[in-house]
């Protein structure tokens, strides 16, 4: 990417060059949710219908629905938020939900509203087509793509061309199961071995000459079973990205498990047949796609240089005026770029939720603050604003904090992943949302994003056995459940360590079952310890890394080890000694599980 | 059924209006705001001041005072996406006053577009006003409860969505009152309210029931949105949520869901 031409900001913002809507969705949606109600359509096809359209069920009820607004790279621009902060106000709850997949969602939809959401959308060149259902889903593309000091070049068009070239493409309408493309800047900043394909972009000196092309790692997934994709191959060129990925959709098409819904995604072909046998066929398809396809299809990848925008400056901001909590902030939240002079910055949002308000104050800061003109949804329900100028990191914080956006610690363990759980989710057990959320509280509240030795950790939960909020590939990863006393039942969570997806990705290991109000003690209990046994210079990351891989050399040795420490969080007190154990964060009942159809939704 | 005069006046058509002297605007914010600046000519009722006792009684001396008889062509505006306007237009048609439209903008749009405003009182010289009592636009807590389960009845919540998630009158349907306006008009164009309202399978001759939470406004602005999509039968449950709740009606939610901590507020 070139960063040469400078242009005046415009005030009202930059547009994208890709018109991913199409208004008559939106009337063809109206048309079938009016059949659906007369009764005329059959409910597995509307349910399928509806899934391709974005819109997915929602908790115990056939009134509501939730649309996911598909956001090809993460990219969104101001107007678009905008827009979306409108529709929330509208037709949902007033707030809007970033999703792990870089999504934009709006929960508690009046599903015959659903069409309106899709005509707005369109008129502001987004879709939520394909965004649910057996298809290939958003493409992501590493949010400080373009900009990581790390990569060897940025690959936001090549996810781009990637999404354009599958969106509505028959070769996509009808998979065995949804389909997962995700694009890295670096083994560190992504999860390219935990999707159907992964890529790190990778550039390769031929003939002195030298080539771009990608690591391409497939089968791996998050889920109930979770697997860590393979490298196909020791280096694709970038020529033969289509084919690759052609060739990869039109085998899982061909062979995939169509009958058992719970082993239906790529990973379980993979698993089934061996990696092998499967790489040999991807490769095999590969040439017959090259030979037969290569004269019509190419990937419109948009090489024309980046334009950044100049910044109308308002007068210096002097030392004195800087707000408090600005350093504590840019430590935690933001880093600098390859580009010199600009820095990224990462918003930390609530579980992904973000209100209508804050959404119109992120469309003018972006416009106001980003020299590229727009923001970009990350990996982890957050939000990143690229090429701010160093100078203008104390204004923009204080533009933050206004909104309410500015919670430290974005890149560090104290900003959760929370998948939406009981909040809307049909299958959720528990209320993984909002424990995320108590989670950040109390870690922002104790300073917990200031350790250093916390910083590279994670935490995730899902409110149940499936990953929507990548548990197993968390430092710390939490899935929900219920416990029992008696008759008398509790919200529980399974508790993993020592999950990564970076370039040593590994699931977590499993290591008990925590009640959910104990969730927070434990966790700060396991730090403590941590704290007592660890090596100068080891973070936390590391020291469970080496205990679950049976290389520590402190006293905690094992998961058993951890599990003899955290065990008195198990106990349960009666319902009468403390009611409060029994009833799950957000709810003042007392607990149970209920569970419709699943759709889940991180 | 009374004819049916139009719901919204332009812009333009108003300060027509205020050039040939034949029409009363009404501004219904707060009297401290009506003294910066308003709308030429127009007069102050602030909302607060009709609410502090709706009666068709002290309704009639208020309109009266405010220089308004049974054929003045009335126009009232607010800043607060047209609700309170709402509640004060739809009170003056109660009381059988028929010559009554909203501006179909509010003070801050009609500032924005840099239209004339002026600081100056309007000077009033009351007048006579009838009454004739328009029930079948009004709906109280004993008629919904009475008419709600029947066929051809719609009642429509008009608060938010988390609010009506959390409770509402049985068997209502939700239109938060944000889903009436567009971006730079009170109202949505007629059009898309009746390709809402078609979506929402909300047939022209429904008997409809409009409540939101406590006084009226936001169901009013509802109201009114349907009246400009040609919907007929119209009532809006003035006393709304609180009474009802008051009352101690029935109530349901939705349940098993925690909804509310999706919210970031
Ligand atoms: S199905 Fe997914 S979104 Fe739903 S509770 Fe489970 S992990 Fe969370």
């Amino acid at each position: 990417m070139k960063l040469s031409t400078i242009t005046k900001q415009s005030r009202q913002g930059r547009k994208p060059k890709i018109n991913w809507g199409r208004v008559e969705e939106s009337e063809r949606f109206a048309e079938t949710v009016k059949l659906f109600r007369q009764g005329k359509l059959d409910s597995d096809l509307f349910r399928r219908f509806r899934l391709q359209h974005g819109a997915y069920g929602t908790r115990m009820t056939d009134d509501y629905a939730m649309v996911r607004i598909k956001l090809p790279a993460g990219e969104v621009y101001p107007h678009q938020l905008e827009k979306i902060a409108t529709l929330s106000e509208q037709y949902s709850i007033g707030s809007a939900h970033v999703s792990t997949r870089q999504n934009m969602q709006l929960h508690w939809v009046i599903l015959e509203d659903v069409s309106e959401i899709l005509r707005s959308l369109a008129e502001v060149g987004l879709t939520s087509r394909e965004a649910c259902g057996n298809a290939v889903r958003n493409v992501m593309c590493s949010p400080v793509a373009g900009v990581c000091p790390a990569e060897e070049f940025d690959v936001t068009p090549y996810a781009v061309a990637t999404a354009k070239f599958f969106l509505r493409n028959p070769l996509n309408q009808s998979l065995p199961r949804k389909f997962k493309f995700n694009f890295t800047c670096c083994e560190k900043h992504g999860m390219a071995r935990m999707v159907d394909i992964g890529l790190i972009p990778q550039i390769k000196t031929i003939n002195g000459q030298p080539r771009r092309g990608f690591k391409i790692f497939m089968g791996g997934g998050l889920g109930n079973r979770s697997f860590v994709g393979h490298q196909l191959e020791d280096w694709t060129p970038e020529e033969d990205l289509l084919y690759t990925s052609i060739a990869t959709i039109r085998i899982f098409d061909r062979l995939g498990d169509r009958k058992h819904m719970e082993r239906n995604r790529m990973r379980y072909l993979v698993n089934e047949m061996g990696w092998e046998q499967f790489q040999t066929l991807i490769l095999k398809e590969r040439a017959i796609v090259r030979m037969t396809q290569s004269a019509i299809v190419k990937l419109s990848v948009d090489e024309t240089p980046q334009k950044l925008e100049s910044h109308i400056r308002i007068s210096g901001f002097d030392d004195k005026s800087i707000p408090d909590g600005f350093s504590r902030w840019r430590k935690g939240n933001t880093f600098a770029q390859k580009q010199s002079g600009y820095y990224s910055v990462s918003i930390t949002l609530e579980a992904g939720d973000i209100t209508a308000n804050q959404l119109r104050a992120l469309a003018d800061i972006s416009k106001e603050f980003s020299a590229e003109g727009y923001a970009r949804t990350g990996f982890v329900q957050d939000v990143y604003l690229r090429f701010v100028s160093e100078d203008d990191l104390p204004r923009l914080y204080s533009k933050l904090l206004e909104v309410g956006l500015a919670n430290p610690g974005s890149l560090t363990m104290v900003h959760p992943i929370g998948c939406s759980g009981t909040t809307s989710c049909n299958l959720a057990l528990t209320n993984s949302h909002r424990l995320a959320k108590e989670i950040q509280r109390k870690f922002i509240e104790l300073k917990l994003d200031e350790d250093e030795d916390l910083r590279e950790s994670s935490i995730k939960i899902s409110g149940c056995p499936n990953s929507c909020g990548q548990h197993q590939i968390a430092t710390l990863g939490f899935f929900g459940g219920g416990g029992r006393v008696d008759k008398d039942m509790y919200p529980v969570y399974q508790m993993s360590v020592g999950g990564r997806s970076d370039g040593e990705t590994m699931l977590g290991v499993t290591v008990m079952r925590i009640p959910a109000k104990r969730v927070i003690p434990a966790t700060l209990k396991l730090i403590e310890v941590f704290k007592n046994n660890k090596k100068p210079g080891e973070d936390f990351k590391n020291w469970i890394h080496k205990v679950i891989t049976g290389h520590a050399d402190s006293q905690v040795k094992s998961v058993n080890d951890i599990k003899q420490i955290l065990l008195p969080f198990t106990e349960t007190p009666s319902i009468e000694q403390d009611k409060d154990f029994y009833a799950d964060y957000g709810s003042d009942s007392s607990y149970h599980t209920r569970t419709g159809k699943g759709e889940c939704a991180a | 059924m009374r004819s049916l005069s139009k719901t919204t006046t332009d812009a333009d058509s108003l300060r027509g209006q205020i050039r040939d002297n034949s029409v009363r605007i009404i501004d219904v914010r707060r009297a401290e705001d009506y003294k910066k600046d308003h709308i030429p000519k127009s007069v102050n009722l602030p909302l607060a001041e009709l609410l502090a006792d709706d009666s068709p009684e002290k309704v009639l001396k208020i309109a009266q005072n405010l220089g308004i008889d049974d054929q003045t062509q009335v126009v009232v505006y607010d800043d607060t996406f047209g609700a309170l306007a709402s509640r004060v237009a739809w009170t003056l048609q109660y009381l059988g006053h028929s010559e009554v439209s909203l501006l179909d903008m509010t003070y801050s749009q009609w500032k924005g577009l840099g239209l004339e405003t002026d600081n100056s009182e309007t000077e009033i010289s009351s007048k006579t006003h009838s009454i004739k009592l328009q029930p079948q636009i009004m709906s109280s807590a004993e008629y919904l409860e009475q008419v709600k389960e029947q066929k051809n009845v719609i009642v429509i919540d008009n608060r938010e969505r988390l609010n009506f998630l959390e409770q509402h009158i049985p068997g209502a349907i939700n239109i938060p009152y944000r889903t009436l306006a567009s971006d730079d008009k009170i109202l949505k164009p007629k059009e898309e309210m009746k390709r809402l309202l078609k979506n929402r399978n909300i047939p022209q001759d429904a008997e409809i029931i409009t409540y939101c939470g406590s006084v009226g406004t936001l169901s009013g602005l509802a109201y009114y949105a349907l009246k400009s999509a040609d919907f007929p039968n119209v009532k809006l449950y003035v006393r709304s949520f609180k009474e009802w709740k008051g009352l101690n009606k029935p109530i349901v939610r939705q349940e098993n869901a925690n909804y509310w901590d999706l919210s970031a507020e």
